[in-house]
């Protein structure tokens, strides 16, 4: 690497200067150069790109501490608490370095390939796939794997993370293909996501005949977001969601409707019932008292028979000829033309008399209303009379 | 300087030969020696080997599984549909003379070989199943036959397949189409179908409240007419105790309660003929 100085831009140029420090970590084959080419410079006092050195005890010694160096940089391995160390020597694997600083024979003999078996690392795959009863469904599905076995993972797959999203579209593909719309959008989706967890771990280390895979990856997690409808026929989706919540809706109206109507109407029928009981207590008591007025009058009817008819006949026709206007026609000029302004006449009578009217306790045709201001009249009265006598 | 040269080139002559003699074989590579391009030996452990340099030369193969994704292909359903299939194979080479004297060892070649084969195989396969079994169908089944269309690869080519799956099987736009179609239709039907049971539970509560007033209603009217009855029953019998005393006098008493009830209001005119009952004094003191 850092041997390949490109010969430009160095030239003439004091080694230590114009190198960029931002290269990222230092490197030891280029610290050994700095080193080498600083050596050169101190010792020789020749340019640092002259690398025939006319020296001959130098260059052995110089090449020496190098080859130590580099010896020292290269048995050395820092293997993380993450990791594994797979060592190779000569191509076959021989053994696995567990975490801690290990020391392995040099890089021609024994190679160590790092495994990172801690990280979690996690692949999503969203698309659109055929359910069983073929509709269209968009499924997301997050994976989550780590390596469980360093040498599996690195010896009998190529490419095992290709292979692991491979195998995930596979196996949701799968999955979903066997599930019904309904159930992969509603309830199915904790069962499906373990489903796809078992069969893609399955399908990844299945030491059966079938699907040798062997592939030293463990599958940790598998979640799903929830299934959604393809955004063509979301609009149909959400309104059958709405006209379920529609259907409730118009229960619960009825139910208000129920709930409103029939206390009313309970509580009509309780009227009806009390008003028929008032009626039937007003009608006997209305029957007791003019029955025993009627009696009470016959009692004394029956003393003086012609009298009374007679009083009883006058006082009658002067109460109704009190209240009526009255025109006398002499029977002579009965055929005779006559012009009555009945009108005027009725006119003339509402303007002279208002709420004049005749009060009678014993008529028989009393309405409702009449008997119950009269009852009102005397409980008032009987009201006033309690609060003067207090 | 000489002697130091004299050291080096040789040194580098060893090196390099040394370089020529050896190989290594990695845990995931099979390796074949050819001894002027004929196959000498191919059974390899991984480790370091020796060749003779120059005469030998080495070829390496994978021992992995190897992947073949091929582009999402269209087949032809039993009922005449078209699918796109996205499918991939997993395959592996399990005698490397045969694959090297097949394809020479080009693991492209080797995938388009296999390409051919596997896809002839699905599409026979697909051709005789619906959409709804390939979709739904047992992944095992498909395999199952065409594992068995590849079972002579192994002879042929010296492959074997592990593994056949489909990755992706859609519809072409213009069938989704019809299906999303399909799936408003079929919401719409769920919907409709939510709505009206809705409106029929409502519809039955409702009546079912109509009734029940109704009915409270009726029996409150029955009773009430009942117990009116009653008490007109008993008035009525009070009323006929009391009359049937003097039947003539209630005719008269009730008539002129009736006449005074009936010009109770201010409204009425009254034409009088001086010659009633009532004003016979009235023209004559006599009352004749």
């Amino acid at each position: 690497m850092g041997w390949n100085e490109p010969p430009d831009g160095n030239k003439g140029k004091d080694p230590w200067g114009n190198r960029g420090n931002g290269d990222g970590p230092p490197d030891l084959d280029e610290i050994v150069r700095k080193m080498q080419k600083g050596f050169g410079g101190m010792f020789g006092g020749k340019k640092p790109t002259s690398m025939n050195n006319n020296n001959a005890g130098f260059p052995f010694f110089l090449a020496i501490i190098i080859l130590i160096g580099w010896l020292a940089y290269d048995m050395t391995y820092l293997i993380d608490e993450q990791q594994r160390g797979v060592v190779l020597r000569f191509g076959e694997h021989v053994d696995t370095l567990e975490p801690g600083l290990r020391i392995r024979l040099p890089r021609p003999i024994e190679t160590v390939e790092k495994v990172n078996i801690g990280q979690v690392r996690s692949i999503t795959h969203k698309a659109l796939m055929l359910t069983q009863d073929e509709n269209i469904v968009d499924v997301e599905v997050a994976v989550q794997w780590r390596i469980n076995d360093p040498t599996q993972y690195l010896f009998n797959v190529y490419a095992p993370a290709a292979t692991l999203r491979q195998v995930t579209e596979s196996v949701i593909r799968e999955v979903i293909g066997k599930s019904k719309l309904d159930f992969v959008l509603t309830e199915g989706r904790s069962q499906i996501a373990e489903t796809i967890k078992t069969i893609i771990q399955q399908t990844l280390d299945d030491e059966n005949a079938t699907d040798d895979y062997e592939s030293g990856i463990y599958i940790s997690a598998v979640e799903t977001q929830p299934a959604k409808p393809p955004d063509e026929v979301k609009a149909a989706f959400d309104d059958a969601i709405k006209a379920r919540e529609d259907e409730q809706r118009v229960v619960n109206d009825a139910e208000a409707y129920r709930n409103d109507i029939i206390p009313k109407a309970r509580g009509a029928a309780a009227r009806l019932r009390e008003e028929a009981t008032a009626y039937q207590a007003r009608v006997i008591a209305k029957a007791e008292g003019e029955a025993s007025r009627f009696e009470a009058l016959l009692t004394e009817y029956r003393r003086a028979p012609e009298v009374t008819r007679e009083r009883l006949y006058i006082d009658a026709m002067e109460s109704v000829l009190t209240n009526t206007s009255k025109v006398l026609i002499n029977g002579d000029n009965a055929n005779s033309l006559m012009y009555l302004p009945i009108d005027k006449l009725i006119e003339k009578r509402q303007l002279r008399s208002s709420g004049n009217s005749v009060s009678d306790f014993s008529s028989s045709s009393g309405s409702n209303t009449s008997l119950s201001t009269k009852l009102d009249t005397v409980k008032q009265r009987v009201e006033e009379r309690m609060r003067s006598m207090r | 300087m000489p002697t130091s040269q004299k050291i080096i080139i040789p040194v580098i002559i060893l090196a390099v030969l040394g370089y020529f003699s050896v190989f290594t074989v990695k845990e995931y590579e099979q390796a074949i020696v050819f001894e002027f391009r004929k196959i000498k030996r191919s059974d390899f452990e991984p480790g370091l080997h020796f060749k003779m340099p120059f005469i030998n030369n080495v070829q390496k193969f994978e021992k992995r599984l190897l992947n073949l994704d091929l582009e999402p292909q269209r087949f032809l359903t039993s009922e005449k549909k078209d699918v796109i299939v996205d499918y991939y194979v997993k395959w592996r080479i399990i005698d490397v003379v045969k694959f090297y004297t097949a394809t020479r060892g080009d693991v492209i070649y080797a995938n388009g070989l296999l390409g051919q084969r596997i896809s002839r195989a699905i599409r026979d396969e697909f051709g005789a199943r619906t959409v709804q079994e390939v979709v739904a169908g047992e992944r095992s089944q498909i395999l199952e036959v065409v594992k068995k269309s590849t079972s002579n690869l192994p002879d042929e080519l010296g492959i074997f397949v592990e593994d056949v799956r489909t990755k992706r099987i859609d519809l072409p736009a213009e069938v989704s189409n019809s299906v999303y179609e399909r799936m408003r239709a079929e919401r719409n039907r769920v919907a409709k179908d939510f709505r009206a049971r809705g409106f029929e539970a409502a519809e039955r509560i409702e009546a079912n409240a109509d009734r029940e007033r109704e009915v409270i209603l009726a029996n409150a009217y029955r009773d009430s007419e009942i117990i009116r009855g009653e008490g007109d029953a008993q008035a009525t019998e009070i009323y006929a105790a009391a009359f049937n005393n003097d039947r003539e006098f209630y005719s008269l008493y009730r008539s002129l309660n009736a006449y005074q009830n009936s010009f109770s209001g201010n409204n009425d005119i009254m034409l009088v003929e001086p010659e009633s009952d009532f004003f016979k004094y009235f023209n004559d003191k006599q009352g004749r």
